[in-house]
């Protein structure tokens, strides 16, 4: 087993623990904590796949913004304070539905013929990156932004007390 | 030097990437708290992301628009979460609840 082998299978134990963690843990801020680490070990994933301006970004947004965002989230509605609830009652359709859904993806995955690049890899470097984002893929980087700009305002526009409200 | 493309095959990351997606499929599907709903959804919106990245270093080489399509996910699934926290902080705020079977009628 390659080392490049190894640090796959340690980041994918990692993310798929996180993940479950995520879905399984009753304790809420735990909950968040596992997202924070299943949200890192795919910026590793990122790593593996040459693509590392992309892995600064998902650590940079991810786990410094949305992770952050949750916790707020969690600490301006007191989580811990709320009761442990368990999962819902339709809990085993839920379960059934992951499982067929996974495993028309696990089918698909594995059953179909992917096509190989042969060749060389082409590293993607940071000013390839930029300059694609930047000329070729321009309108959508800008209606990105409009879209950040929309949902900030809307954000601040909804959680706005008004007046009369405790 | 050979990248890790060589020697990891590219269905293992569809692999993770496919786990991943139903694991936030249960998540949103089977849990009660509004907060761990919104998780699961960027979890599943993460193993998407995981996704095009595969496949844009694996067989899109020159043109990684796999690579450009993740950081628009990324870019989208920041706005929906600040977006789902201020609904669920006007929520809370009005019910006392995040409880999502709690709050199921529309009109008080």
């Amino acid at each position: 087993m390659t080392i490049a082998e190894a640090v796959f299978y340690l980041l994918a134990a990692i993310a798929i623990v996180g993940g479950i963690g995520v879905v399984v843990i009753p304790n809420v801020v735990h909950a968040a904590l596992f997202l924070v680490l299943s949200l890192l070990a795919t910026a590793g994933f990122y790593i593996l796949l040459s693509s590392e301006f992309l892995a600064l970004v998902q650590i940079l947004v991810y786990g410094g913004g949305v992770a952050t965002i949750i916790l707020f989230g969690l600490m301006l509605v007191r989580g811990r304070e709320l009761p442990e609830v368990g999962p819902g009652g339709q809990w085993p359709i839920g379960l059934a539905m992951s499982l067929v859904l996974g495993g028309a993806l696990l089918t698909a995955v594995l059953g179909s013929d992917w096509p190989r690049q042969t060749g060389e890899i082409t590293m993607v470097s940071l000013e390839t990156l930029a300059g694609a984002l930047f000329r070729d893929w321009l309108l959508p980087f800008e209606i990105a932004s409009v879209v950040l700009t929309v949902a900030l305002i809307g954000a601040i526009v909804i959680s706005r007390q008004e007046e009369g409200e405790a | 030097m050979e990248t890790a493309v060589e020697q990891i095959p590219l269905e293992s990351f569809l692999f993770v990437s496919a786990i991943l997606f139903s694991t936030g499929v249960y998540g949103v599907l089977s849990r009660r708290n509004a907060i761990q709903i919104i998780m699961s959804v960027e979890l599943m919106l993460n193993a998407v992301a995981v996704n095009f990245v595969a496949f844009a270093a694996y067989t899109d080489g020159e043109l990684f628009r796999g690579l450009i399509f993740a950081v628009f996910v990324i870019i989208i699934a920041a706005a929906e979460v600040g977006l789902a926290l201020g609904l669920l902080l006007r929520v809370f705020r009005h019910r006392a609840t995040a409880n999502v079977d709690e709050v199921s009628q529309l009109k008080w």
